[in-house]
């Protein structure tokens, strides 16, 4: 909702690649409100946004999903980021909605964050198929990584050059690097492995629908826990199986993911594996099974893999694993929001803001505390079945 | 008489290529056990049932693809006309772009109705080029959404449109440890509605090929390619041309009702394995012989003990003495379970064939035989570890056994 960003895509390298009708701006921004953003400029800019989804939607000989990429603390992000999930879904109702949404860390340079993000989980929770959350700090975490191991010395000679995940290769204009792009381009691999069995063959192909019906057990648990490997590669390009390995066990480590969280202390309920490059299937289930011992996973489903392998490995590097959980370590990322809203809230502090607008009331925050609330008590009642067989449904019993 | 192969989603299409390779490389291989007039028969029998004639002579595969997206249809495509020798008819292929999602519902109930139309004319056009139609052969897989879904609906329509050929399903088990989180609702949904409109389901289980690959063939880094050749080498020894009893120049005209005549004879009994022997790497082939005693031998282990390669079986099962034991008596070793079939069918392919002696194994009933050998498939090994003495003369053995219903699941 301001032009700045926009217009720098626009003069940058990549302005042929967006068409220059399909974009919508507003000049104010929304201030870091997401009830403006939500409320004010959904209703404004509905029918606008509406008419340029239908002649995008028109283009495609077949429509599968929406991607839909945000900030959850900001305003027009998270507030109409929001507005066009519950858009899109009453519009395209059996086109699934993708949602990347990078939620606030613990340094935040937004006061308000807590109630944009709480506001805005409310509409993920009832309108987006899939989430894939990601935080800032993980992000950074990953670069300073990359960057001890290049100016340690150590490896710093021994790595290919531009095969670093922050490095976009394959550009063909240099541009001037901006701080958030390093950061920023972990995200788009991320997007680009998921995407990449749809696009490219490979023995074993997987769709994007595939990833949302073996991944979400239940309506409510669609948030998945992503990780990327490798980071960078060696210069030595003879990849011993070992080195296979280390990918594998990379993916399952803390360092390579992309929101802080302990998968393997919770419970998995379901987890895809989906890898590029010359990988076969053998690679694949040796490391299946020398990992399965160390992750604990739902009673229902002890065998909850989904793989896919492409053939086509990413640029500058040899090969490439994406892992996506559906993990009840999501938890705790939930809890410390709702914290910080509590904390926030009980005060009063900001609320005035938000109340300005017309259409928002005190019951609008309460509600979407509750569903958050809800959606943590899902998650607790799986992690308490961690160790125990879950009871049967109640069936019908036919008398004797 | 001829077969029409319908090749149904990734896992079908895949399988598909790499049979019709292996069908077509065996067929047209130099042939040095046999005379010219010999393998002029042969070939021009096992072209009938799975290749029609073209006009500038290159033989295309008498099959449909089916798959609810595009890529895998236009590799297989491609690979198949690469090769030059042979070739997927132009026009015999149907797909989509949206693909099933792993979801059985949305190939059986969306996509089978929505496309029931262009599907079943591609069939009939396939069909109408055949002389005379033994049946189908439906390849498809269990656990993703268009093979398991789109292949249900499909058989079900072919039992209403062609209700007197036969149609033998292919069908894929898949990993233990999961491929797709959904297997094992999509594969009771397929086996319950396949149950009830197919003639013979012939399984092969991705673990038991992925040990034969790794044990037997010896290949480090196993591909879905290597274990496609492994299927495709299995499935052409059941399904290349065997002598009829007029000679040797005569081959047996309806290999499809043949497999159903010996091996189905309650409709309630349908489901089939195979077992192959001997299997192993090329290289290895030239360093081991063989002898019709010792390979049936094994092969009659392998039946009873419940084994699917020839590596690791357990000699210590053996039949009862008197038939098999009274109801209510347990049996005195728990351990060896020993596997009765329903029925069986040995098909012998090599040299001196009507010198192997069948007779005395009980467990062995039905024979049908053929000289021409059917060559191993080329795939990747280590060197072999002993010198030959002599010569060894090729054979293979295979075995296609009704399972017990019991032990196969």
């Amino acid at each position: 909702m301001e032009e700045g960003v926009v217009n720098e895509i626009l003069q940058g390298p990549l302005r042929d690649v967006f068409d220059s009708k399909q974009l919508i701006t507003d000049i104010s921004g929304s201030g870091n409100n997401w009830a403006v953003g939500h409320k004010v400029f959904g209703s404004l800019y509905q029918e606008k946004i509406l008419e340029k989804l239908r002649k995008s939607a028109e283009h495609c000989d077949c429509l599968q999903c929406f991607f839909i990429i945000h900030s959850m603390g900001g305003g027009t992000g998270s507030g109409l980021g929001t507005f066009l999930l519950k858009v899109l879904k009453d519009e395209f109702p059996e086109v699934y909605r993708f949602v990347t949404s990078i939620y606030p860390s613990g340094e935040d340079d937004v006061i308000t964050s807590p109630y944009n993000s709480i506001l805005a989980m409310k509409e993920l929770n009832e309108h987006a198929d899939c989430v894939l959350p990601i935080d800032n700090q993980s992000l950074f975490d990953i670069i300073s990584k990359i960057d001890l191991m290049m100016n340690s010395g150590k490896l710093g000679a021994a790595i290919k050059p531009k095969s670093l995940v922050t490095s976009s290769t394959g550009v063909f204009k240099k541009r001037q690097e901006k701080p958030f792009d390093a950061m920023n381009n972990i995200v788009a691999n991320l997007l680009l492995n998921l995407t990449s069995s749809a696009r490219f063959e490979g023995s074993l192909n997987m769709d994007l629908n595939e990833i949302i019906m073996n991944l979400v057990p239940f309506p409510q648990l669609h948030y998945l826990v992503s990780s990327l490997t490798p980071l960078y590669t060696l210069a030595d390009v003879n990849i011993p199986p070992r080195r296979l390995d280390q990918m594998f066990s990379d993916a399952f480590s803390k360092d390579h993911q992309l929101i802080r969280a302990d998968p393997k202390h919770s419970l998995y309920l379901a987890c895809a594996l989906m890898v590029r490059g010359n990988v076969q299937i053998s690679d694949l289930r040796r490391n299946i099974e020398r990992l399965k011992p160390s992750l604990q996973f739902v009673s229902w489903n002890q065998e909850g893999w989904k793989t896919s392998l492409c053939s086509v490995p990413p640029v500058g590097h040899s090969h490439s694993l994406l892992a996506l959980a559906n993990n009840t370590c999501v938890k705790p990322t939930f809890i410390d929001l709702r914290e910080r809203f509590i904390r926030l809230y009980k005060k009063k502090a900001h609320l005035h803001h938000y109340l300005q607008i017309e259409g928002m009331e005190e019951s609008c925050f309460t509600e979407a505390v509750s569903s958050l609330s809800a959606l943590i008590q899902e998650y607790n009642q799986l992690d308490a079945t961690k160790s125990m067989p879950v009871e049967d449904l109640p069936r019908l019993n036919i008398a004797m | 008489m001829s077969i029409v192969t319908v090749q149904l989603g990734q896992c079908g299409n895949q399988i598909g290529f790499e049979v019709f390779d292996a069908l077509f490389n065996d067929s047209h291989c130099p042939g040095g056990l046999c005379s010219k007039r010999e393998n002029e028969a042969y070939q021009a029998s096992c072209k009938e049932r799975f290749f029609s004639e073209e006009e500038n002579g290159v033989p295309v595969a008498r099959a449909v693809l089916v798959d609810m997206e595009r890529k895998v249809i236009s590799q297989t495509l491609s690979k198949a006309a690469r090769s030059g020798r042979w070739k997927y008819g132009q026009h015999s292929c149907f797909c989509q772009k949206q693909g099933s999602g792993n979801n059985w519902a949305y190939g059986y109930s969306v996509h089978g109705p929505r496309h029931k139309e262009s599907i079943m004319n591609l069939i009939q056009k396939e069909v109408e080029k055949c002389d005379s139609l033994s049946g189908f052969f439906i390849i498809m897989s269990m656990a993703g959404g268009t093979g398991s879904g789109l292949g249900a609906f499909v058989t079900q329509n072919l039992q209403d449109q062609y209700s007197s050929a036969l149609k033998m399903n292919h069908i894929i088990w898949p990993y233990g440890t999961g491929e797709v989180i959904v297997q094992n609702y999509n594969s009771i949904l397929t086996l319950s509605h396949l149950y009830r409109s197919s003639d013979a389901l012939l399984v092969h289980e991705n673990d038991a090929v992925h040990k034969i690959c790794a044990k037997l063939m010896n290949i480090k880094q196993i591909s879905f390619c290597d274990i496609n050749q492994v299927l495709a080498h299995q499935l052409g020894s059941v399904f290349q041309p065997t002598y009829s009893r007029e000679g040797s120049f005569h081959y047996r005209r309806n290999p499809l009702g043949d497999l159903m005549e010996n091996l189905v004879p309650h409709p309630e009994f349908k489901m089939l394995g195979v077992r192959n022997i001997p299997q192993m790497s090329e290289n290895s082939l030239a360093y081991s012989t063989f002898t019709w005693a010792g390979l049936l031998k094994h092969l009659r282990q392998m039946l009873i003990s419940n084994a699917k390669m020839e590596e690791g079986i357990d000699w210590q099962v053996r039949p009862p003495l008197s038939g098999l034991p009274p109801l209510g008596k347990m049996s005195v070793n728990k351990e060896t379970h020993f596997n009765t079939s329903i029925a069986n069918l040995v098909i012998l392919r090599g040299k001196d064939v009507h010198s192997a002696d069948v007779g005395h194994h009980r467990a062995l009933k039905r024979v049908l035989c053929a000289v021409r050998m059917f060559s191993p498939v080329i795939c990747q090994c280590q060197s072999p570890k002993f010198i030959l003495l002599k010569k060894g003369k090729i054979k293979t053995l295979v075995l296609v056994a009704k399972r017990n219903p019991c032990t196969s699941m």
